[in-house]
């Protein structure tokens, strides 16, 4: 019973490195932009805030530094395809591909130094009750930080006029433009924030999910995170949901190895990899729906006046 | 005011000048990281673009780097030009190390010379399977390419991993993750006595020619062509997408596992956790700074074969992490996707009417 609640326990602290990622990806998404370089900045980011967090101890200062080197990288990829029109999917995997060895450059001083006790975060009574206690009550805030930001980016999507415009250039930036609208400063206001949440993201990862700094530790969370809007059909409560289902399957992937099951390890290592892959072809074969939820002008520049 | 205009048509002048742009950012960014980091700038020059160089043994290392970079890239290059973007070249290459490498482990000393030929064809294979599983799903249930190829690269690595841990370890090798050393007569032929480049580079520039050939003199380089870049042109013409997107992949595939297995059967010797050192994902830089032309590839292979060895160099010379190479080659295709823009737009100073300057300079 207890192992339960602690898988439970991990499975939303796994998911919320996804969700974080997934919603900024998102937001970006819904202006019109892909930005595949999401690997690339959390891994930046997650170096970034564990230094962050190694110097200052503190796990604030960690997530705005992660944050920072996020939206950092994002603006430039912002500039270059927004400005420079050069193509969404080169740019992005140009960002990846720098991510990773920056990351692994500046990290390097890093792969000794450990974090100090990591303080425990217990809702006083709630965290008490047995079973539910432990399984929900003792979380990291940043995990209601991750359902706080589902819920209000729904809302503002949905409810709110600046929300509006948002999915307005996304779908349409040749009208949005027409009205008025500073199409190339949205899309690089969404572009940034996106790129803040991977890094919140990526200082997430390694300032307290693992807490550790090794090069490359990532591991292909910001692709599955790319996935994941897709998945979500570009709907914020999806893409928790669907974080949390991943959540669950890295965190099954590590209580079955525990369990001594007679599996070769590397074969549940595979799990969340192959995951994704069976969701994506369940979620695109069927073409028509994909279209109809898919922001119109996705991964298409846009340059006012030809 | 500085201002981008559009010019009537693309300027040929700058699909040259654009990497050549791109690499003097690179470098000037370079200097600058040195100068930062309290290096002398002059020493990291020289070990990134003299050193790799100054010898016969210099060029071999540049080889031996450069063949799976220009195998692998010009299989992407041919993707990209059929807008099929394949960046799971990296998983493709560890099953055609492993597919070669399965032959290679049975082979004794007595083996005929001919095992090499299987060892290379089972790459081919092996590459060409991995990727005929995005190509499957794309075509099939409209699977993003990009998300499936890169996710095999990490399911790649676990089978590798599960295959040199487990059944294929060595049961002599002290219990290390390795397959036993392959025999004698699995070595693709070097080239030169006492110089590690193989007959492998020579595959590879033939490969080059086979690749412009395809693309610039056969009918069906056309259809990758249009197939990719304007579906509805190529449906019009009577050309399949379809037949673009399984060529495409399928040829990339075998390259990837075919510079796998020249590794494989190469350099390496033997199958360890190591085998992927990230060439399938250099050959994507190589390719775009190759303009996605074989020629221009073969170029961009030796200058990122430069880079990796430069970044060695200043790892054992100058105290300097060796994950520099990644900065630079990040760099590299950052800065040339930036001077791109030069192909479709000039440059212009206007002098901004007073009435228009609160737009600012984002014509």
């Amino acid at each position: 019973m207890n192992e339960i609640a602690l898988l439970i326990a991990a499975t939303l602290n796994a998911g919320t490195v996804l969700a974080i990622a997934a919603l900024g990806l998102l937001l970006n998404e819904r202006a019109g932009v892909v930005n595949l370089g999401a690997e690339g900045m959390m891994l930046v980011a997650a170096v970034v805030g564990y230094a962050a967090a190694v110097h200052t101890g503190s796990d604030i200062v960690a997530f705005g530094a992660g944050a920072l080197a996020g939206a950092l990288l994002a603006s430039v990829f912002g500039l270059l395809v927004i400005w420079l029109n050069t193509n969404q999917y080169a740019t992005g995997l140009a960002l990846s591909l720098f991510g990773v060895g920056f990351s692994a450059f500046i990290g390097q001083p890093y792969t000794r130094e450990r974090l100090s006790e990591r303080a425990q975060f217990d809702i006083p009574v709630l965290s008490d009750i047995p079973f539910f206690g432990p399984a929900l009550f003792k979380q990291h805030p940043m995990v209601w930080v991750a359902i706080a930001l589902t819920v209000l980016l729904t809302w503002w999507l949905q409810r709110s006029r600046s929300g509006l415009v948002l999915r307005a250039i996304g779908e349409s930036p040749e009208s949005a433009h027409a009205l008025g609208y500073p199409v190339r400063l949205i899309r690089l206001a969404a572009v940034v924030a996106g790129g803040a949440l991977c890094g919140v993201a990526g200082a997430y990862l390694s300032t307290v999910y693992t807490p550790l700094w090794v090069e490359g530790m990532v591991a292909g969370r910001g692709w599955i995170a790319l996935a994941l809007t897709t998945f979500a059909t570009w709907r914020p409560v999806r893409v928790l949901l669907g974080a949390y289902l991943f959540g669950g399957v890295t965190m099954l992937q590590f209580h079955l190895q525990g369990q001594g099951v007679e599996v070769p390890s590397q074969f549940l290592v595979m799990l969340p990899y192959l995951a994704t892959i069976v969701v994506l072809v369940l979620i695109s074969s069927n073409a028509a729906w994909i279209r109809a939820n898919m922001p119109a002008s996705l991964g298409k520049p846009f340059a006012p006046g030809g | 005011m500085l201002r981008l205009e559009t010019r009537p048509a693309p300027s040929r002048t700058f699909v040259l000048a654009s990497p050549l742009i791109a690499l003097a950012v690179t470098v000037l960014v370079g200097v600058a990281l040195f100068v930062l980091l309290g290096k002398d700038p002059l020493m990291g020059l020289r070990m990134f673009f003299w050193e790799p160089i100054k010898s016969g043994y210099a060029w071999s290392e540049i080889g031996v780097k450069a063949t799976p970079l220009m195998l692998i890239a010009l299989g992407l290059a041919l993707c990209f030009r059929a807008n099929v973007w394949n960046i799971g070249a990296e998983g493709q290459y560890i099953l055609g190390a492993v597919f070669a490498g399965g032959i290679a482990m049975h082979a004794t000393p007595d083996s005929p010379r001919a095992i090499v030929v299987a060892i290379l064809l089972a790459g081919i294979v092996g590459g060409m399977l991995w990727a005929a599983v995005t190509a499957l799903l794309r075509d099939r249930f409209n699977a993003n390419e990009i998300l499936v190829s890169l996710m095999l690269v990490y399911v790649a690595e676990m089978v590798l991993s599960y295959l040199v841990y487990g059944p294929w370890k060595d049961p002599a090798g002290y219990n290390f993750p390795q397959t036993v050393t392959f025999a004698k007569p699995t070595q693709v032929p070097k080239l030169f006595d006492g110089l590690r480049v193989n007959l492998g580079l020579v595959i590879a520039l033939l490969a080059v020619v086979g690749m412009s050939v395809f693309l610039f003199r056969l009918f069906r380089g056309f259809q990758a062509l249009v197939g990719g870049q304007a579906g509805a042109a190529a449906r019009y013409a009577g050309f399949s997408s379809r037949t673009a997107l399984w060529t495409a992949l399928l040829a990339s595939g075998g390259l990837a596992g075919l510079a796998g297995a020249l590794e494989a059967a190469g350099p390496l010797g033997q199958l360890t956790p190591y085998v992927p050192v990230g060439y399938g994902f250099a050959a994507i830089i190589v390719a775009f700074v190759g303009r996605l032309n074989p020629l221009g590839i073969v170029f961009s292979a030796v200058l990122m074969s430069m880079f990796y060895i430069g970044g060695e160099l200043a790892q054992s010379r100058m105290q300097l992490p060796k994950s520099i190479t990644g900065v630079f080659q990040g760099l590299l295709l950052f800065s040339l996707l930036a001077s791109d823009t030069l192909i479709h737009y000039r440059l212009r100073w206007k002098r901004a009417a007073p009435a228009a300057k609160a737009t600012g300079a984002t014509a």
